[in-house]
């Protein structure tokens, strides 16, 4: 959703909304059908510099960005999470949805010249990531048994039949490594952590702490001519305003996730050779919502939650404070998700609704206007966040309900929200292309933890639990969209959580670069295609 | 108390600067009545230049008014100065008495015990403590309180240690008057010149300390004060200059007024010392 620099800037100086008129296409080079050009060095940035290369030992954002051009997964996704061949060259699924047949491409080496075979693959899936990250082990104890018939053929009989099972083979939740680095060793202290062996299209070269990563063609990289670039570097630059500035003067020629702070995204928009674009973040579809704890009275009456759900301009959240980079949530999934259903709406925003509602509720205004005093523990994620809770708190001024900010540190945020010791608060997680996969968590009963990122917020609806444990085991698409259909209606009503919008991550370029955003997991691809026009 | 205000007078600086801290003052009385709706609320709409939608000053990021948050934040920030000043003088002046009237060991200890506190920044002791105590305004508060007194210590101790010895000390000792007496009765109305200069150089400082520390994001996060506005405008400073210009401009001139004041305040107090700079 690239939005056009003069409607962007016409709109904001007219204080309007931005209209999501003037959209461009993903990549406008294929369209214009430019050759790709062998040779240049890629110079981006990464924000804050990872502390490994290691997918598996270390799963963060910036390690994912970096190491996904080292590894590669079975598939990679479209921007609509089409599963497309990556190291698998293609695929076939039982009717019963049990048994996974991939058929691995040929011919692929990993970096230290070893060939890449069936055996790695099985290794990855059933000890490295099953031993090392806690997503891929709650999803592959599925998994009853791995077979290598033959060294390009790898087969999984699943215990029971799960539709989503695919979205789980990306390089950022199963990067293929090779077995002979890693087998009988501690997976965290091989030597082949420090200087990572993949199958990616470019091997890791030199690291500067502190300064830079630099990555290298690989010569015997499995498709032919590829890739287009020499290297990649990755700067390191610890303050927003220096990567900004890099990315003016041209040292940076791409810059990505958290690199740019939404309110500079307009300054660098009308630099003319410089592109933004908010695709390439359909695979994870982080999803933000008013986190909303449902023991905390009177937050545990439906009408009050759908009160304050009515008094929230969403559009003004999406479009000032994040500059037209967010869009508003419509459901409790996301419309990049698969499964999102768009016949289901939020209430639409009414504080007049809202107030009648609270009245409704019980909750009357006294002398001074205020019907409830409800705390907020504003997300300690930067200043824009530190905006939201203001615009909340006059939100919810205006139908009279006395929203209290306490500010905190990131560390006890996620304390309290892990030990429920909240009202109401901010939150996001990613949904990971499948409703299963990501949103399933915050709702159901059965995951009601003191931990982060679970249903922290207590909501219980046997109903919901159901549907979910439906979708959950179903193998039929069919099946599955209907439950889920059901369970966003039901999470609307219920008001479960406030949500707010549907976030994503400038990606912002210079126009020579080409191919940057061609996939639903944007600069988590392998950059195999990439190429900058001279 | 006229000869004090003539002497004051003398000093064009001072007037000037008091000139400038009742308007302060008086903008933050009448904040309510010069923009009866919250500072929070918006008002119009978002990065509007001064002038523009009857914002004098310009609106910022989420369309609120600047000035109205100026109005609003110098009461906190008045407020602020003032109440950490004067808890910081307590403490200072409490124990810088006691030690220099004690002498000794007493002496000894507490000053050992300041200079713990002198030791260590003050400024980075203000963030610890804010953030430990999580922010908000009895924190703020408290916690430049707990970094501003050592040297009103240190200023009551000297003026102690020489009145102690005075005659009008020991006579009001043979008369059996108590301790406490002799230190709050006859001592203290004697060293009170330089406390009152130094108690104005303070409410300064506590001023850029609190708007240093909401600058940073560690001010109430209910509370609107100039601090607040600097770093909410900060990020956007190329966008929108206006939000965070002028309430640097109203801190400039708060902190500059008030340190203009604690000279007059030092020359009339101490005449022989302004004649002599004259």
């Amino acid at each position: 959703m690239g939005v056009s620099r003069r409607g962007f800037t016409a709109a904001s100086a007219a204080g309007g909304v931005l209209a999501a008129s003037g959209l461009m296409r993903v990549s406008d080079a294929i369209a214009q059908g430019i050759t790709p050009r062998r040779g240049g060095t890629l110079t981006t940035m990464l924000t804050p510099e990872p502390p490994i290369l290691q997918i598996g030992v270390n799963n963060q954002g910036p390690t994912l960005i970096a190491a996904s051009k080292i590894f590669q997964g079975l598939v990679k996704f479209s921007p609509t999470l089409e599963p497309l061949p990556e190291l698998a060259q293609s695929w076939t699924i039982s009717p019963d949805g049990k048994v996974y047949t991939f058929k691995l491409q040929p011919n692929v080496k990993f970096h230290d010249g070893t060939p890449m075979t069936a055996d790695d693959v099985v290794f990855s899936v059933t000890k490295f990531h099953f031993e090392l990250a806690p997503r891929a082990r709650a999803i592959f104890s599925m998994i009853e048994s791995a077979a290598a018939p033959d060294p390009h053929t790898v087969v999984f009989t699943l215990k029971q039949a799960f539709e989503p099972f695919l979205l789980m083979f990306d390089v950022t939740a199963c990067a293929i490594v090779s077995k002979a680095a890693f087998d009988g060793r501690d997976y965290r202290q091989a030597p082949s952590v420090q200087h990572p062996i993949g199958t990616g299209p470019f091997r890791f070269a030199e690291w500067q702490r502190g300064n830079f990563i630099r990555l290298e063609r690989f010569a015997d990289y499995w498709k032919p001519n590829q890739p287009y670039l020499d290297a990649i570097i990755f700067r390191i630059v610890p303050d927003s305003q220096s990567r900004r500035l890099a990315m003016e003067t041209g040292q940076t020629v791409l810059a990505h996730s958290n690199d740019i702070e939404p309110f500079d995204v307009p300054t660098l928009q009308a630099i003319p050779n410089l592109a933004v674009e908010t695709k390439g973040w359909e695979y994870f579809s982080p999803l933000a919502w008013m986190e909303i704890n449902h023991r905390a009275a009177p937050l545990n009456d439906v009408r009050v939650r759908r009160a304050i759900s009515q008094a929230i301009d969403r559009s003004f959240i999406t479009q000032r404070l994040w500059f037209g980079i967010n869009k508003p949530a419509t459901s409790p999934v996301a419309s990049t998700t698969r499964f999102h259903d768009p016949a289901v709406k939020l209430p639409p925003y009414d504080p007049r609704a809202a107030m009648q509602l609270l009245d409704a509720a019980g909750l009357r205004p006294n002398a001074q206007g205020v019907r409830a005093s409800i705390k907020h523990l504003v997300l300690p994620y930067g200043e824009v966040w530190a905006r939201l809770g203001e615009y909340l708190r006059q939100s919810m001024r205006a139908v009279g309900i006395d929203l209290v900010l306490e500010a905190t540190d990131a560390g006890s945020w996620a304390r309290r929200i892990g030990a429920w010791e909240y009202e109401t608060s901010i939150n996001f997680v990613y949904q990971f292309g499948d409703p299963t996969l990501g949103v399933e968590r915050t709702y159901v009963s059965s995951n009601i933890q003191k931990v982060t990122f679970t249903n922290t917020g207590g909501y219980a609806n046997p109903k919901v639990d159901e549907l979910f444990a439906t979708a959950r085991t179903s193998a039929a698409p069919a099946a599955r969209a209907a439950a889920f259909s059901e369970v966003q209606k039901l999470l609307v009503d219920d008001v479960a959580q406030v949500w707010l919008m549907e976030m994503s991550f400038p990606t912002i370029y210079d126009r020579k670069l080409h191919n940057v955003i061609t996939g639903g997991t944007g600069v988590n691809a392998s950059f195999d295609d990439m190429f900058l026009a001279s | 108390m006229t000869e004090f205000w003539i002497r004051f007078a003398r000093n064009r600086g001072a007037v000037v600067g008091l000139v400038i801290l009742v308007l302060v003052a008086a903008m933050a009385v009448l904040a309510p009545v010069l923009f009866p709706r919250s500072p929070w609320d918006m008002a119009g709409a978002p990065f509007m230049p001064p002038g523009e939608m009857g914002m004098l000053l310009g609106s910022d990021s989420l369309g609120r008014d600047v000035a109205a948050g100026i109005a609003h934040g110098a009461r906190i920030s008045l407020m602020v100065g003032a109440v950490s000043t004067v808890a910081s003088l307590g403490i200072g002046v409490s124990l810088g008495a006691i030690a220099g009237y004690a002498g000794g060991w007493v002496d000894d200890a507490l000053m050992r015990f300041t200079e713990f506190f002198q030791t260590i920044p003050s400024f980075i002791l203000a963030v610890l403590l804010v953030a430990i105590f999580s922010p908000s305004i009895t924190s703020i508060v408290g916690a430049i309180a707990i970094v501003s007194w050592p040297p009103v210590a240190r200023v009551v101790r000297a003026e102690f240690l020489s009145l102690r010895g005075r005659e009008f000390v020991q006579a009001a000792e043979c008369l059996g008057k108590s301790r406490l007496a002799i230190i709050i009765g006859d001592i203290l109305p004697n060293a009170l010149s330089p406390i009152v200069v130094l108690a104005s150089l303070m409410v300064a400082s506590a001023i850029l300390l609190e708007s240093a520390l909401s600058f940073l994001g560690l001010g109430d996060p209910n509370l609107m004060t100039w601090g607040f506005l600097i770093g909410s405008g900060r990020s956007v400073i190329r966008l929108a200059w206006w939000m965070s210009v002028f309430p640097g401009v109203a801190i400039f001139l708060t902190v500059l007024a008030l340190n203009l004041v604690g000279e007059g305040l030092s020359d009339a107090l101490n005449p022989r010392l302004a004649r002599g700079r004259a």
